[in-house]
């Protein structure tokens, strides 16, 4: 069996956005279902957070290419 | 002109499965004008362009009073943008110069980021990271201009680098994370989520199509049906990448025009 191990170490590194990007929209739903009418402010944000989250696997997928 | 699955070599038999990587986005150009060699995510570009100008052309060309169908699709996304990411981000104040812009951002992307789920298209113009590159190049000009023009060189350097109610010694350590984090990193995570979506979101349809292709016909008996299974992947995965092409393209404006409301911001 070949491979690449940076595709493991890409996995691993991957999770921690992902518990991030949970939490995120987690709490984005919990919010909506409080407070219905406060939706169209919360996407914009929730939708921000989650592109700065997933930022951290952008550039650990941009690495485990490159190194 | 080459389509990806064309590009990606299937391996016979006897050289065993072959895993499309970042070479199979090496496309090799499709014809050369004066030794430069035109590829194919290049004439996408202009694609893409001629296709966003020719919809918004052919919407707003009989601007009636009671709208067409065209018309009102027209006007629908346009309010879209304008509304949820203009008004909402930049304020109502400031907005409307940004408008033209961030709508010709959002469509623009969003065409080419299409390219990679329509048939016989099929490659994502931004799966290519010097494309990533020049928009966010365009952008972080913009962003900086007009924070420089509504601040001045050194008002809006302070803006960007100092954060406010911080007293102290805490400052030296604020004041270059804030430099790097704001004006050096902002364009290149801009670019590279772009990028990195569309790559994977590529390779991932390439892997699942090339290795059932594999599967199917150069396995043993026993394993051929997962082939089917990895096919079933394949389209399910292609819509999933709609999904995430509509959101990348929204996530690049969402942030473009948080730029320029951080540009144009008085305070922190």
């Amino acid at each position: 069996m070949t491979g690449s191990a940076n595709m493991i170490g890409y996995g691993l590194a991957a999770v921690g956005p992902g518990i991030g990007i949970g939490l995120i929209f987690a709490a984005y739903i919990n919010g909506v279902a409080r407070q219905p009418e406060a939706q169209g402010r919360l996407q914009s944000i929730a939708i921000l957070g989650f592109a700065l989250a997933e930022a951290l696997a952008i550039i650990g997928i941009a690495l485990a290419f490159v190194l | 002109m080459s389509f990806a699955g064309s590009v990606v070599s299937l391996s016979g038999s006897e050289g065993g499965f072959v895993a499309p990587g970042p070479d199979s986005f090496n496309l090799p150009p499709v014809f050369t004008v004066a030794g430069v060699g035109i590829t194919k995510p290049m004439l996408e570009l202009f694609l893409a362009a001629i296709l966003v100008f020719w919809f918004f052309w052919a919407a707003s060309r009989k601007r009636a009073m009671v709208p067409g169908k065209l018309q009102f699709a027209g006007e629908a996304i346009y309010s879209g943008v304008r509304n949820s990411l203009g008004r909402d981000l930049i304020g109502s104040k400031d907005f409307m110069p940004f408008v033209p812009y961030l709508v010709t951002l959002f469509f623009f992307i969003l065409v080419s980021n299409w390219f990679g789920s329509i048939p016989f298209i099929q490659f994502p113009t931004f799966s290519r990271v010097s494309m990533a590159y020049a928009l966010a190049g365009l952008s972080w000009v913009i962003y900086n201009a007009v924070g420089i023009r509504r601040h001045g060189f050194l008002g809006y350097l302070r803006l960007q680098t100092v954060p406010g109610g911080v007293k102290g010694p805490i400052l030296a350590l604020l004041i270059p994370l804030e430099f790097m984090s704001n004006l050096v990193i902002r364009p290149i995570t801009l670019s590279l989520r772009l990028f990195a979506n569309m790559f994977a979101g590529h390779i991932l349809a390439l892997l699942f199509a090339t290795g059932g292709e594999y599967l199917l016909l150069h396995a043993d008996t026993a394993i051929k049906p997962v082939g089917i299974l990895a096919w079933v992947m394949a389209i399910a995965i292609a819509f999933l990448e709609l999904l995430v092409q509509f959101l990348q393209a929204y996530v690049f404006t969402l942030l473009n025009a948080m730029y320029i409301s951080g540009a144009l911001a008085e305070e922190h």
